[in-house]
């Protein structure tokens, strides 16, 4: 019998600074709720909008597999590794810290809003080598589809981490349905609705609701208005 | 009353910002090290409520690190500190104090 958690979207903690205005679906910085502390091995799911040319001076990381998605506007960062890059809409970002790593982000637009979703998985294995990616998405391919835009296979579709987990992107019309098979036996899906309004496992959702469902193999999936967006993140249950 | 957090990691970089971040708090003090053997000085000599690990330290260090810690301290809470900064910071130390 499949389980599931529900996360309105008024129920995300949230940081208003100013130049940033955080909504974390899980407990991150000042923000702490026993109740919400993970999903599995999916450890900070933060829905971040950036004002124009502010952002995060440099600071370090480690052990920790880190993905951006900039869901409006375009994000500058800049790494210990030598990485220099703009991540915009459409792309997606992923960073395995390690060891430990150091880097800034900022709003790469003077004049523009960014909106990002950052989020950070638990590894598989700790202290490795620390590395970056960053791929432009094929954007087409995820209408009525759900996408994969993650994976831990380097030889697979998306970016690649060191987790057993898969993250996949799409971009509904109205009414559309379809069935979700998890990737691996004993992980959990997180469903996180960036647009629209969509039924998953028969759990109505809004904009920025999250659900997460495990004990099952599969999810079912309608798109309740056009344009509907969801991010599925199929991630493992047990921590490491 | 404070709360007293030994942290251990091999990034002196990511070391000191973790000394900032734990002594940022009225109710914590941060003592962070790079040595696992200042780690056990500092256990035998003064009191700690919670040992954080952090970044770079391998599996068998960390396992004769735990044994060495709560030999001379039994019971003393000692969890690993993910992420490097602040992000999980707050919420692992409540955590393990609560």
């Amino acid at each position: 019998m499949s389980q599931f958690i529900l996360h309105k979207e008024n129920t995300r903690g949230h940081a208003n600074h100013g130049w940033l205005d955080a909504h974390h679906s899980f407990s991150f910085a000042n923000y702490y709720n026993p109740e919400r502390m993970h999903f599995g091995v999916l450890r900070v799911l933060n829905d971040d909008s950036i004002d124009g040319g502010m952002g995060f001076g440099s600071h370090p990381h480690d052990n920790m597999e880190i993905i951006t998605i900039p869901l409006a506007g375009a994000i500058a960062h800049k790494d210990s590794m030598g990485n220099s890059a703009v991540i915009k809409n459409g792309e997606i970002q992923v960073m395995s810290a390690g060891t430990g790593v150091s880097h800034s982000e900022f709003n790469a637009n003077a004049d523009e809003q960014l909106n990002l979703l950052q989020i950070w998985l638990f590894p598989n294995k700790k202290n490795v080598t620390p590395r970056y990616d960053q791929q432009t998405l094929d954007v087409a391919a995820r209408h009525n589809n759900f996408q994969q835009i993650l994976s831990p296979n380097t030889d697979d579709a998306g970016v690649w981490i060191h987790q057993d987990a898969w993250f996949s992107l799409g971009e509904f019309d109205e009414g559309f349905e379809t069935e979700y098979k998890i990737k691996k036996a004993g992980n959990g899906v997180y469903a996180f609705v960036i647009n629209g309004e969509v039924t998953i496992n028969g759990q109505v959702l809004g904009k920025r609701d999250g659900l997460g469902i495990w004990d099952t193999d599969s999810i079912s999936f309608k798109a309740n208005t056009a344009g509907a967006e969801v991010l599925l993140m199929d991630v493992p249950m047990e921590l490491n | 009353m404070q709360t007293t957090i030994l942290y251990i990691g091999r990034d002196t970089e990511i070391t000191t910002v973790m000394n900032r971040l734990l002594n940022a708090r009225p109710e914590w003090k941060g003592i962070c090290v790079c040595s696992d053997n200042e780690a056990i000085s500092l256990c035998k000599e003064q009191h700690i409520d919670l040992v954080l690990l952090g970044n770079g330290i391998d599996a068998e260090c960390e396992k004769v690190l735990r044994a060495k810690l709560t030999g001379i301290k039994p019971g003393l809470k000692i969890i690993q500190h993910y992420g490097g900064g602040s992000g999980l910071l707050y919420g692992e130390i409540m955590s393990a104090i609560n």
